[in-house]
């Protein structure tokens, strides 16, 4: 009876709530055929805000997964002074407005901000330009590879590495051979939260891109352009495949939990 | 390869508490060297300092007579064992032996074939020829130990490390496994350390058992000399079951505070003073009543009763009530002493002759 | 700032394990330039335009309009999650909900779902001829360009973190202790305030303050089906955008220190209500 209620509550919340509004998406994208969304992409714009997207994503991914393992490294395996407030700082973007972390970045090299007048007698344009949206995505995207590496090797212990450095090995083979393959799910799972947030920063991105299409938009910029200029299915299509990409790397995060639902084999 | 250590202090860290008390230790070459005592005495933390994996405050440790300081003038001269076995669990138990060849410089690394070869070697050396494919998250306890001795002896380290290496077997598997590491380490002609908790164990295996205690060393000794010669009440009361009296000593003469154990003769050399007896529950002899000296008799005579309780080990199992306690009794299985018809053992006195004796902390 | 460098080589210097010089100034560098040098500019800016500046941008009704309008809707949004995670929680744990993995699933869309596509969705969802606020509008309900629509849309991104933070409480909770109770003679309705709800509380507490933190500081996900009108429906990041549009800095900066403020204020309240809670889980 009771459990009944809860079935009923959970799945009618669930549907209005999360379902509806993907279907919503594909609807409106597919609205006037699919032939036509597929046309709103083939526009020169799109396509730039596509390429641009994935350039910052990948930016993003390389440095915040290169510095991040490393930091989680270091919090991890040392105690020393100042670990407390290093491991408060990287978590910091995760609670600040997207918004607000745009506007750092403009204070710093905007027209207005401390550097911004200097770099741009050196014609080195931070705001309003692809750097910018770079250190944007970056600033956000900070936080991911780091916060699911660190417990993850809490847990995993020291034992495996002690054994290599009493084998002889040195920094980067045990970091290569043996902590980073021992915890493949950790690391994955942080480039791809990266991922996902990368793709879709939306807030931080649009205050420093200066949104000059074809430029400085990426995917979202682009939606938000479309939407506002009443171009619903150009918008929604772009929408579609904007949530696509980053849906499929979440799904992928929990890809081999599906694998072995699906063959009914213990993880 | 001989291991001294000389004059090491350890503090933690974060406390002013004392980890290791100007530990002082010689383990020559060839030697199998138990570390035992109970648990927070130091016994891993001063064998992590002989592998380098733990900082010390001061003091020094040489091998061969030659002081090392940092981790890399020991890699692969030191074969260690952790207790939980820390197997790489994304290489096959082949590429986990194979760790410490493989990552040898390139001009001083075997060929990949000797590798292939080595590690063969060392799974047949280790009695699980054909596990070299497996991935140790499907090995059974017994096997992962052995996948880590082969690891650690792959580079052919002098040194053996091993820290608590049988506490997650199961009774029957350690037992075996015990005795085939002796002879691994006869074999190979290792000189190796381990750490452990059971004193069975220790005493089974080692050549020199090293008791330790809040951080020091309390006795190193052959397992005979503990078991004759143990220093404090502590190593007696660590190595196994005992019972203790207390009393004086009188002009040669132990003169327990208890009625029911008779006094004994001691050497000259102890002076007259409280003292503290303990004796093993199996070297107590209990006195039949036909035997009876000029001097007992003497006292008054009272009967007691040694309770039967089982067998154990060989042994018949009893329990005396004393006035104020009661203590554990052994006798051989086939001893032939007369019983009651209940199997209640009679007498009129302990004898406890053979006990240690031990001057009473002031 | 010399010796502090120094002491921080030090302190790692000791372990055996190799890499901490090279990986400690990695980290350093960069933290350092993407978090704390960004970042000094914020807590810097006020000073230097003179604090006159900075409290005449204070002195601005539309701001503290704004941010009110954004508190109370994240308030109010983190608070309606609370019943909703815990049913969603609770359905996903004990109740064996058929389809249980596309729901759980599902819960994550949120957070998968970029924030601009959230808004638009959203947006049209819930407009007077959407699928949801047509017959919203029929019962004489305007959910868009309002506050219904805003905290719908917070509600939206701040259900996963309500869920997770419950879920996995839930999970390690055992089921004897209901068992238990029942025993002892407590009512149905006695065994889940006192027995379910109490242990899961520093949960629910938590995933309170993450679902507000996230939502005071929103933006995409809400400016579509706000109505942005300034003193009504404006919420504090869009004044911020319209500061910078405007070349005010000044006053950006203004409202960006307070949404920090706010949000880090929050999630430091829950740290504190953690830690007192943790006492339960801690050995004596």
């Amino acid at each position: 009876m009771s459990r009944y209620l809860i079935w009923v509550m959970s799945w009618l919340f669930i549907v209005v709530m999360l379902v509806i509004p993907l279907v919503l998406v594909l609807t409106e994208a597919l609205r006037n055929g699919f032939l036509a969304s597929m046309k709103t992409l083939y526009t020169p714009d799109a396509l730039a805000a596509i390429w641009l997207t994935i350039r910052v994503t990948v930016v993003a991914i390389i440095i915040n997964t290169f510095f991040g393992t490393l930091a989680a490294w270091v919090l991890s395996r040392f105690r020393f002074v100042g670990r407390q407030t290093l491991l408060v700082l990287v978590e910091l973007p995760l609670s600040i407005s997207p918004v607000v972390s745009g506007l750092l970045w403009l204070l710093l090299f905007g027209a207005q901000g401390w550097f911004g007048p200097f770099l741009e007698r050196w014609n080195i344009h931070i705001a309003f330009a692809t750097s910018g949206i770079i250190l944007a995505t970056l600033f956000v995207t900070l936080p991911y590879v780091v916060r699911t590496l660190i417990p993850v090797m809490e847990i995993q212990g020291r034992e495996t590495e002690e054994v290599a450095v009493l084998a002889g090995a040195g920094f980067w083979r045990i970091l290569w051979s043996v902590t980073l393959p021992s915890i493949p799910e950790a690391l994955i799972s942080g480039i791809l939260l990266t991922t996902a947030r990368a793709l879709g920063e939306f807030g931080a991105v649009s205050v420093v891109s200066g949104h000059i299409p074809g430029e400085t938009e990426t995917m979202p910029l682009r939606i938000e352009d479309l939407y506002n200029g009443y171009q619903s299915v150009g918008a929604f299509t772009m929408a579609t495949l904007l949530a696509i990409m980053a849906m499929l790397t979440v799904l992928l995060r929990t890809a081999p939990d599906w694998a072995c639902y699906l063959w009914k084999k213990d993880p | 390869m001989s291991i001294e250590i000389c004059d090491l202090v350890r503090h933690a860290s974060d406390s002013r508490q004392v980890l290791l008390d100007h530990v002082s230790l010689e383990v020559p070459k060839g030697y199998f060297v138990a570390l035992i005592g109970p648990s927070g005495a130091g016994k891993t933390t001063l064998l992590r300092a002989i592998a380098g994996l733990d900082p010390y405050d001061s003091g020094t440790i040489s091998l061969d007579g030659r002081i090392v300081t940092d981790i890399q003038a020991r890699a692969g001269k030191m074969g260690f064992v952790f207790q939980h076995y820390a197997l790489f669990p994304h290489m096959s138990v082949a590429k986990n032996i194979a760790f410490g060849l493989n990552i040898l410089p390139a001009r001083s690394r075997p060929s990949r074939k000797e590798i292939a070869a080595r590690v063969q070697e060392l799974l047949d050396l280790m009695q699980i020829p054909d596990l070299g494919n497996a991935y140790p998250a499907r090995l059974s306890g017994g096997q992962k130990q052995r996948v880590a001795l082969a690891r650690a002896l792959a580079t052919h380290p002098q040194v053996l490390l091993l820290d608590e290496p049988f506490g997650a077997l199961d009774p029957i598997v350690r037992r075996s496994i015990r005795g085939w590491l002796r002879d691994l380490h006869d074999r190979l002609g290792l000189t190796t350390v381990l750490v452990t908790h059971d004193q069975e164990e220790a005493l089974d295996v080692a050549d020199r058992v090293v008791i330790m205690q809040e951080g020091r060393i309390v006795q190193n000794a052959s397992p005979q000399c503990l078991d004759s010669h143990p220093a404090t009440e502590f190593v007696m009361e660590f190595l196994g079951e005992s019972v203790s009296f207390s009393g004086v000593i009188h002009n040669g003469q132990m003169i327990p505070d208890e009625k029911t154990a008779f006094p004994f003769a001691v050497p000259d050399s102890w002076e007259n003073g409280p003292i503290i007896a303990m004796i093993r529950p199996y070297e107590i002899n209990l006195l039949p009543p036909d035997r009876q000296t000029d001097e007992q008799t003497n006292r008054q005579i009272v009967k007691i009763e040694a309770i039967p309780r089982g067998f154990r080990n060989g042994y018949r199992h009893y329990t005396i009530q004393l006035k104020e306690r009661t203590i554990p009794f052994f006798v051989a299985q086939d001893a032939e002493i007369p019983t009651q018809p209940n199997g209640v053992l009679v007498g009129i006195g302990l004898d406890v002759s053979r006990a240690r004796l031990f001057r009473p902390n002031i | 700032m010399r010796q502090f460098f120094f002491a921080l080589f030090q302190s790692g210097h000791k372990q055996i394990l190799p890499g901490f010089r090279f990986s400690i100034t990695a980290t350093l560098l960069w933290t350092g330039f993407l978090i704390v040098f960004p970042l000094s500019t914020l807590l810097i800016k006020p000073w230097q335009d003179g604090f006159g500046t900075m409290l005449s941008a204070l002195h601005d009704g539309r701001m503290f309009a704004a941010l009110w309008f954004s508190f109370s809707c994240a308030i109010l949004a983190a608070i309606c999650n609370i019943p909703f995670g815990l049913m969603l929680a609770w359905a996903l744990v004990r109740a064996q909900l058929p389809g249980q993995r596309i729901a759980d699933a599902l819960i994550d869309l949120p957070l998968a779902l970029p924030t601009a596509v959230t808004g638009i969705t959203l947006a049209t969802l819930y407009s007077t001829h959407g699928w949801l606020g047509a017959p919203l509008s029929q019962l004489g309900i305007t959910a868009s360009y309002g506050r219904l629509g805003v905290i719908l849309a917070l509600m939206f991104v701040g259900l996963p973190f309500v869920v997770r933070a419950v879920e996995p409480v839930l999970r390690t909770l055992p089921h004897d202790l209901e068992e238990a109770a029942m025993l002892l003679g407590a009512s149905p309705r006695q065994i889940f305030m006192r027995v379910i709800l109490t242990p899961l509380l520093p949960a629910l507490i938590t995933g309170f303050g993450l679902s507000f933190a996230r939502g005071i500081g929103e933006y995409g996900s809400v400016i579509f089906i706000a109505g942005n009108q300034p003193f009504k429906s404006e919420i504090a990041p869009l004044l911020i955008v319209v500061r910078l549009q405007e070349f005010d800095y000044t006053g950006a900066t203004a409202v960006a220190l307070i949404l920090l403020a706010i949000s880090l204020l929050a999630l430091f309240l829950v740290g504190l209500i953690h830690r007192r809670f943790s006492l339960w889980n801690e050995p004596a």
